[in-house]
């Protein structure tokens, strides 16, 4: 008996108690003289539903806590375990798992502390199976029971389900609400713990970045610095960059699309441009890193030689990388560039085609139409698709991680090396470490002001849009 | 209806009724036709003249191809792809689709209202002021100023207006919005204004001062307009033309249109007996 | 002509010369962004063309049982055969091709001339017929992965040795063994059938596929029903007030915060709090369906939204309850476009790494994920990984990963174009 087994028998018996229910309205419906309130199918209905619900929750909530209370009892069990620090045991109980979950292992041999330790885990979780197999299938039968009985031929059956129904849609729409508490649960407390160490200050306004705390003694840096400007100013200076190429290859682009083109090349260049759209920000990356990267670097060093033998003294000066922030923002730029012509699309085939006759009769040509009149009417929407468009630039990580450096440098030279908050975030937090050094809780503290800033960005673009959208409909 | 149509073809040649003299000849069409799609004919040769300073009214059963022929004084039907305008439009003696004439130039002296007010999300006063500045009409703001406030009064609309000039031209009402439209037309002083129902979408009280202004209009411009109101048209037009199914069934002096029908269509359109 | 007329005239050129401007601006952005499209699919296309074939190295080995390190008897053990050395067998063979070869340090080159997994080969090989023992046979082995580059042409022969991960040596090896007739190049067939390893040479998509082949289960059979119950209430039940409005805002704003942050969430919240295992495809399918949720509802209620009103009401007349209409007639209407809303979502979910990186599926693993609980990676974050990889063969192995990603999008976006020309066909 395993958890696939319990769910195929939990299954079978909602089944049957749908029949079952279902086939005794139909007796009630042909044999008495009372009519029965709703359709036969949905006192069974009812009364699967109320069969299946509380042993399923009971099957959930046991199942997501059954391994950590195990794990608890093991611990507890066995004293060489206790005297281990948190991740030390963390890799023992790991290593027990995997003891017991193989056949490679020779569990009769009980001379290791994991051995024992994996016997003792084995059996718990057969009968942590067996408790659970009972306690959900004997509480399926005892709430079928109840139901069967409370059922009546003048239930609302039908009302009752819908009700049901209702509900578990509502408690569908409230995962968006739990999903964003989640997020806002997960990077406020730990911003918090990392706020009582480094004072808020610093963190905002002091401009060196340098997470490295030493694990052996005398290593440089073991203070750790956790000044985010650097990254605050490269992930602007990235996103200006993006924002430089894709607003206006998008913004032309989509008027041309929406009023020059004729319609075939329209139905052939729209779903070309969206490729772009849908390849994995792994991929620009990748061609951002490996072919981009290098070759503006090349470039730049080729004009750099050709500047310096024509004695241009600034430019000797000049860092040229090859994980540029010119590169990075190029590339983010281009695949930004689908989003706002999809936005700037939508904006522009929203001003009502009366407003552009009217131009065109006063004689104005089409460009002028367009500047004259389409973008002033349109602003608000563009304005809100950009800032959109903005908050995405802020948050993309692949690009950055991939192509852009770790380096945190504060410098207005695109050519330079410049490191983001997105960078910094994974950088800090895909490393062994511990869960709760300070270099881990900087980690989420830059989570909590990428967060903060993108809803701040997506609120605002989003009010925009929409007030927009209302003027003309 | 096979009937009505040997009728029409019969009947076209001889409908010009009292002929207008040359020099008062504003717009000419001949033998005009208009197709969609290639094959779709919305038009079927349209032959007649509208005067110098006169007001021409468009009338006949809606889909009968007035719009359409209007915007085609113009040139509104080069933005529809799939538009294909064939036959002689003579805006004074010059056909408008030869090519030393340009349709930016043929806009700007045949200005357009249409149906639905449409002033462009701007401020009263940069309604007014789009096309001067767009042409380039004016040298400096005094000038603007000037025609601003001389097409608002010729519209009618300063007096409203004079006060508020920096609110959005759409925080209008209805029919202040389609004065606006007008002043705007004015604005650049072309030689027609061509009117496509601009009171449809108005209540009577806002249709009476178009109809008003329209006939104050007159004297300095010539004036087409599409109606869907016979009384609109008998109220303010010199001459009238009947069309049916895309084709010109009789054009002549209003009163004698509305007295004295040639055609029995028209009769009966105007007596009420469908339309 | 007319004072107006005269006036617009006199500039008018200039303004078609703006037009024509702001036209050839127009055409000039459209191309540049295509031209880009094509430069990056080339670019990636022309660097995954080495990994359709590796080059193998025929070699006499000896199976004498003292080179595997085996006592001299007529049956052995599987065990014992499972355990024996079969490195050795490789290294005498490459001793004995090239006698000349007697430093210490070039001896040790010279056994890393053939990968480290064609012990296995030859493992298997005996394991399957253990009367090979003692003969000699000739067998082609795959090579290492630098020796291969070269051979490929990827590795400029002439640049100076110092920079070359192939020295002189090792060039002239490649080249007598080329005189010999004993290097072939044959199809790849690792690139399908293995897992990760930190040897290109040996390593293959199929883990990272299976891996996202279960996180992708896991994300449509939570976000598929999740989202669209989501999207019905709140098209069809959801009453006009404060929270509704607030869960609106909610849902658009979730489909515009960055990945990463859900990434952040599945660390802090399910890893950590739940304790769901690390790097397994569970917990990576929970954090993409919350990502692809906001997707499937939008798409959703836009669909729902197009069931023309006529059709409730219709149905409403007829008896039945709220209920009913939308089961038996708004969700039928409405399923082409919740169908392409959700591949859409999935699609974006299968091309998505940053999050995953935050709940430990950036760990190397080289093991075929068995279950849902297996530590794994997924295709895109595969790439990531061999991306980050010094070698040179990694990039094609990266290129040629992120073709077949390419291929999985491109198929996935296509069933949903042609849903949606269905379904507007129908109409």
């Amino acid at each position: 008996m395993n958890n696939l087994d319990l769910t195929i028998i939990l299954c079978i018996s909602v089944l049957a108690a749908f029949l079952l229910a279902q086939r005794r309205a139909k007796l009630w419906h042909t044999s008495s003289t009372t009519n029965i309130h709703s359709l036969p199918s949905y006192y069974g209905y009812l009364t699967a539903i109320w069969t299946l619900m509380p042993a399923l929750t009971i099957f959930i909530i046991w199942s997501i806590f059954e391994l950590n209370a195990i794990s608890g009892i093991i611990v507890s069990k066995i004293q060489e375990l206790q005297i281990l620090d948190k991740e030390s045991l963390e890799l023992t109980l790991n290593k027990i798992y995997n003891i017991a979950n193989s056949d490679f292992y020779n569990l009769n041999d009980s001379s290791s502390i994991n051995n024992q330790a994996a016997n003792l885990f084995i059996e718990y979780k057969n009968n942590s199976l067996i408790l659970k197999c009972i306690s959900v299938i004997s509480i399926a039968i005892l709430s079928f029971l109840v139901v069967y009985f409370f059922i009546t031929p003048n239930t609302k059956a039908r009302n009752k389900v819908e009700k049901l129904i209702t509900y578990l849609l509502l408690s569908c729409a409230l995962i968006a609400i739990l999903t964003t508490i989640g997020i806002i649960v997960s990077v406020l407390f730990e911003s918090l713990e990392f706020f009582s160490q480094i004072s808020i200050f610093e963190f905002l306004f002091s401009t060196n970045w340098s997470p490295q705390i030493a694990i052996r003694e005398g290593q440089t840096g073991n203070s750790g610095a956790f000044g985010a400007v650097p990254l605050f100013w490269g992930t602007v200076f990235i996103s200006f960059i993006a924002m430089l190429v894709a607003a206006p290859l998008g913004l032309i682009s989509a008027i041309y699309l929406a009023k020059y083109a004729t319609p075939k090349f329209r139905s052939i260049a729209k779903p070309l441009l969206e490729i772009l759209a849908g390849i994995p920000t792994v991929v620009y990356g990748f061609f951002a890193a490996l072919t981009i990267g290098p070759a503006i670097r090349d470039f730049c060093v080729f004009l750099k030689e050709l500047g310096i033998s024509l004695d241009i003294e600034i430019i000797a000066n000049i860092t040229i990388s090859t994980e540029s922030a010119l590169a990075v923002g190029l590339v983010m730029g281009t695949m930004i560039v689908p989003f706002i012509l999809s936005i700037s699309d939508d904006v522009i085939s929203t001003v009502p085609n009366s407003i552009v006759d009217g131009s065109i009769a006063m004689g104005a040509t089409k460009s002028e139409t367009v500047w004259r009149v389409i973008i002033p009417a349109a602003l608000p929407g563009i304005v809100g698709g950009f800032l959109l468009a903005i908050s995405r630039a802020i948050g993309e990580t692949m690009i950055v991680l991939m192509a852009a450096g770790v380096a945190a440098n504060l410098t207005a030279n695109p050519l330079d090396t410049v490191t983001t908050i997105t960078t910094q975030i994974v950088v800090l937090l895909t490393g062994d470490q511990e869960f709760d050094n300070v270099k881990t809780l900087a980690a989420f503290a830059l989570g909590l002001s990428l967060f903060v800033t993108t809803l701040i960005i997506n609120v605002i673009a989003l009010y925009i849009v929409r007030k927009y959208r209302e003027q003309y409909e | 209806m096979k009937d009505i149509k040997q009728n029409l073809t019969q009947e076209l040649d001889q409908t010009s009724g009292n002929p207008l003299l040359e020099e008062n000849i504003k717009i000419s069409c001949r033998k005009v036709n208009v197709y969609y799609h290639k094959n779709v004919q919305s038009i079927f040769n349209v032959s007649f003249d509208i005067a110098k300073n006169q007001i021409m009214a468009m009338i006949g059963p809606s889909g009968c191809g007035k719009s359409t022929l209007l915007r085609c004084f113009n040139r509104m039907n080069d933005m529809i792809e799939e538009c294909v305008v064939d036959g002689d439009i003579k805006l004074d003696g010059e056909n408008i689709h030869s090519k030393n004439i340009d349709p930016v130039i043929l806009r700007a002296s045949v200005g357009m209202v249409f149906q639905k007010p449409n002033p462009f999300p701007k401020s009263i006063y940069d309604n007014v002021a789009y096309g001067p500045k767009l042409h380039g009409l004016v040298r400096n703001s005094s000038e603007l100023d000037d025609i601003v406030e001389e097409s608002l009064t010729k519209a009618g609309l300063w007096k409203e207006t004079k006060d508020c000039l920096s609110k959005a031209g759409t925080s209008l009402s209805g029919g202040q919005q389609q004065r606006l439209c007008i002043a705007r037309t004015i604005a650049i002083k072309p030689e027609v204004i061509l009117m496509d129902e601009p009171t449809s979408a108005l209540d009577p009280i806002a249709t009476a001062t178009i109809e008003e202004l329209m006939y104050e209009l007159k004297s300095s411009y010539t004036i087409a307009v599409v109606t869907h109101s016979m009384q609109q048209a008998a109220r303010i037009s010199d001459r009238t033309a009947y069309f049916h199914l895309g084709r010109l069934v009789e054009v002549n002096d209003t009163n004698t249109v509305f007295t004295n029908p040639v055609h029995e269509l028209t009769e009966n359109y105007i007596t009420g007996r469908f339309g | 002509m007319s004072n107006t007329t005269k006036l617009v005239s006199a500039n008018l050129k200039k303004r078609y010369a703006k037009e024509r401007r702001f036209k050839f601006y127009g055409i000039f952005s459209i191309t540049l962004s295509l031209t880009f499209l094509l430069f990056l699919l080339f670019d990636i296309v022309s660097k995954c063309l080495p990994v359709f074939t590796q080059s193998y190295v025929e070699l006499d080995i000896d199976f004498a049982p003292k080179y595997l390190n085996l006592e001299e008897k007529s049956s052995y053990s599987k065990e014992e055969l499972f355990n024996a050395n079969y490195q050795k067998l490789i290294n005498n063979s490459l001793y004995k091709l090239f006698p000349e070869v007697k430093a210490r340090k070039q001896k040790r080159i010279l056994r890393k001339f053939v990968s480290s997994g064609a012990q296995y080969k030859l493992r298997d090989l005996v394991i399957d017929n253990p009367k090979i023992i003692g003969d000699t046979k000739s067998i082609w082995l795959l090579t290492d992965d630098d020796i291969d580059s070269f051979i490929k042409g990827l590795i400029d022969e002439n640049a100076p040795e110092s920079e070359r991960r192939v020295k002189d040596f090792q060039i002239n090896w490649i080249k007598s063994l080329q005189a010999k007739d004993k290097i072939d190049s044959k199809l790849n067939i690792n690139f399908l059938t293995n897992s990760d390893s930190r040897e290109p040479e040996q390593a293959g998509i199929l883990g990272a596929l299976k891996g996202s082949f279960y996180t992708m289960l896991i994300t449509l059979l939570l976000s598929f029903p999740i989202g669209v119950g989501a999207a019905i209430y709140l098209e069809e039940f959801a009453p006009k007030n404060y929270w509704i409005d607030i869960i609106e805002v909610n849902i658009n704003n979730l489909a515009a915060v960055p990945s990463i942050v859900f990434g952040i969430l599945g660390l802090a919240i399910y890893i950590n709090f739940f304790g769901i295992p690390r790097s397994a495809p569970i917990a990576g399918g929970l954090v993409l369906s919350l990502m692809t949720l906001p997707v499937i509802i939008i798409s959703t209620r836009v669909a729902i939204k197009s069931v023309p009103p006529s059709i409730r009401e219709a149905a409403l007349g007829l008896g039945a309850s709220k209920m009913q209409v939308i089961t038996h007639h708004v969700i039928p209407l409405a399923m082409p476009g919740i169908l392409t809303g959700s591949i859409i979502g999935m699609a974006q979910a299968l091309g998505e790494s940053a999050p995953l990186l935050m709940i430990g599926m950036v760990a190397f693993v080289a093991d075929v994920p068995q279950s849902f609980f297996d530590p794994a990676t997924v295709l895109p974050v595969q790439i990531f990984i061999w991306a980050d990889s010094p070698e040179r063969a990694f990039i094609a192995l990266t290129s040629a990963a992120i073709v077949v990603l390419l291929v999985f999008l491109f198929l996935m976006n296509l069933s949903a174009i042609i849903l949606r020309k269905k379904f507007e066909n129908k109409q």
